[in-house]
């Protein structure tokens, strides 16, 4: 089975980055100074000190603490929130829940609008129709998401007082934050839809079915959009960093009480524990991810799997 | 790449001035020259200190919205002069940005170069760490390390620094590797110069222009990760001030004084469009084989 063994490879590989981020992490943290300082402040006792030290283990020495570290994270235990006191994953359960609708309401949001402005471009080609989408799609992913969001917070919500600006209580509060988040996509998804789409529209398959009668709706979804969802399909796993980025700006902005916010305030108050936490949660993530996007390709290409399994 | 100013049809080959120079990139190249002459005579353009406080001239509306001329653009909740901050803060905004990105080339050419002329090891270990680098969003770096590390502004400019060393370390690294096989410089080692002599002196200038492609490619996208760290009051921090801090400082103004947001926000919005713009022009001027499709 080569396309397994070809998975397999990737799969140490994410394994091996994953060990690499988490041993830098247990590094820099160690560069940068003693945690303890951050949380006590410099008015404590040496016995408060002390105490801390013991709790956090921080007084063994430094390989104990590696290998502990290292365990710690392999059972899923990335120690307390030094601000919080309560398990870091406790924390992040909490708040992914949030993250996760809003991401996937703006992904797919920005797929849906992303792949038919495409489409529609390509198909009406350099007449104006396309010009006026590729202008969008040019402004929509050079708007940077936090002045976007802030424009539409404006109009929506302080002008107009139409739609609510902060929180994710309901549908309602999911609009301004998702379409802040999924207007980058589509704008990116327009642009490389088209261009995929005039690749795959001078095909003789597609002259062929032309001339076979099939109709135009059809010809363009069925024969024409399959072929043109690798770029795309490879679009969308490099834009998912750019998702995890756009969701901790977007959910500031619009005071979602999922991961991105937990992960500035962490930040803002110097929370380590809490910090690496997301850290490694977001790497495993995004190499998954990827392993995700890889397998699909070889599942709708079988030009793929036969290059595969020749290698 | 398909951009809406490259629609000319291949058979429109009588080349037209219009073509050469489409209103957008005018548009935008004006633009660039605007920023670049704020970033230099920020001291001469400002009318007052940027930091300079007047609580009795709080949140004033800028000229066109029925203010005084004696602030173009109004003033903000501690009752300072938005223009000069602006302007002030295009020239923080652009010399973190410059500074990032050209940390950040030359700790990528340097270890390209190393890969390459090591070899095994070496070369396994510092693109592993490209591969780690490449495989997270750097936001989440920089957030980590800004957590860790604090956040002055040397620190700063040295954390926006590790953005896109490892796009530079691999075109470099491939480069000199196909460089190193070709004639030119096994001629000059031949002769009995140092390794390092063929690197600087013919090597380096041989790549250059593709490092300078990179260069502009990564700058837009540096300034938008240090508006954003500004923004959410991680990056450049008051007294100092960049357009990702005005705008995150000016969003609890939002009812009263728009304007102190919304400024910033199109300065950030322009600067990286131009950019972009100019940028995707020059690549297609430069690169005969991209079709404008």
């Amino acid at each position: 089975m080569m396309p397994g063994r070809h998975f397999l490879v990737k799969l140490a590989r994410g394994l091996l980055t994953v060990w690499l981020i988490v041993t830098l992490t247990f590094v820099a943290l160690n560069l940068s100074g003693d945690p303890i300082d951050a949380l006590v402040g410099d008015q404590a006792s040496p016995e408060l000190i002390a105490h801390y030290r013991e709790k956090f283990g921080l007084d063994r020495p430094l390989w104990q603490q590696y290998v502990s570290y290292i365990a710690g994270i392999a059972q899923g235990d990335f120690g307390l929130s030094l601000s919080d006191q309560r398990p870091a994953v406790e924390l992040i359960a909490g708040a992914l829940p949030h993250t996760l609708r809003l991401g996937l309401t703006a992904f797919v949001l920005g797929l849906i609008l992303g792949v038919g402005f495409g489409i529609v471009a390509a198909l009406n080609r350099n007449r104006p129709v396309d010009r006026l989408v590729m202008s969008f799609a040019v402004l929509g992913f050079s708007l940077p998401n936090f002045f976007l969001g802030i424009l539409l917070i404006l109009l929506f919500s302080l002008h107009w007082r139409l739609l609510p600006s902060s929180g994710d209580a309901t549908a309602l509060h999911l609009i301004l934050p998702a379409v802040t988040l999924g207007t980058h996509f589509a704008g990116t998804f327009a642009r490389f839809t088209r261009s995929a789409m005039l690749e795959v529209l001078n095909k003789q398959y597609v002259v062929a079915a032309r001339a076979k009668g099939v109709p135009s709706l059809r010809r363009v979804l069925w024969h024409a959009l399959p072929n043109a969802a690798i770029p795309i399909i490879t679009i969308i796993g490099l834009k998912l960093g750019d998702l995890v980025a756009g969701s901790i700006i977007v959910e500031t902005v619009f005071a979602v009480p999922g991961v991105g916010r937990l992960l500035v305030n962490a930040v803002t108050s110097r929370d380590f524990a809490l910090v690496q936490a997301i850290l490694i949660m977001v790497s495993v993530t995004m190499i998954l991810a990827n392993l995700a996007v890889d397998a699909i390709y070889t599942l709708i290409d079988p030009r793929m799997r036969a290059a595969r399994s020749e290698n | 790449m398909a951009m809406p100013w490259s629609f000319r049809r291949a058979d429109d080959t009588p080349v037209r001035a219009e073509a050469r120079y489409p209103v957008l990139v005018v548009v935008a190249l004006v633009l660039l020259a605007l920023i670049v002459v704020v970033f230099l005579f920020a001291d001469w353009l400002a009318p007052y200190d940027y930091r300079a406080q007047a609580l009795l001239k709080r949140l004033r509306p800028p000229v066109f919205l029925g203010g005084t001329t004696d602030h173009l653009l109004g003033t903000d909740e501690l009752g300072r002069d938005v223009l000069s901050r602006l302007i002030y803060a295009i020239r923080f905004s652009v010399l973190v940005a410059l500074g990032g990105t050209l940390i950040g080339a030359l700790i990528g050419t340097a270890l390209g170069f190393i890969a390459a002329h090591f070899r095994g090891f070496v070369e396994e270990a510092i693109m592993m760490l490209a591969d780690v680098q490449a495989s997270l969003p750097f936001m989440m770096i920089a957030l980590a390390l800004i957590a860790m590390f604090g956040g002055g502004f040397m620190l700063f400019i040295a954390i926006m620094g590790f953005y896109g060393w490892e796009v530079f370390a691999r075109l470099t690294r491939g480069v000199v590797i196909a460089a190193n096989t070709q004639g030119y410089a096994a001629a000059v080692v031949a002769l009995g110069a140092p390794a390092r002599h063929v690197y600087l002196r013919h090597i380096l200038p041989n790549i250059l222009s593709v490092l300078i492609v990179q260069f502009t490619l990564n700058f837009p996208q540096v300034i938008l990760l240090e508006t954003s760290l500004s923004f959410l009051g991680l990056g450049i921090r008051p007294p100092l001030t960049s357009l990702g801090q005005m705008l995150g400082a000016g969003r609890a103004y939002l009812t009263t004084a728009w304007w102190i947001a919304i400024l910033p926000g199109m300065a950030i919005f322009l600067t990286t469009m131009s950019i972009s713009i100019i940028g995707d022009w020059v690549r297609d001027r430069l690169d005969p084989t991209l079709q404008s499709r």
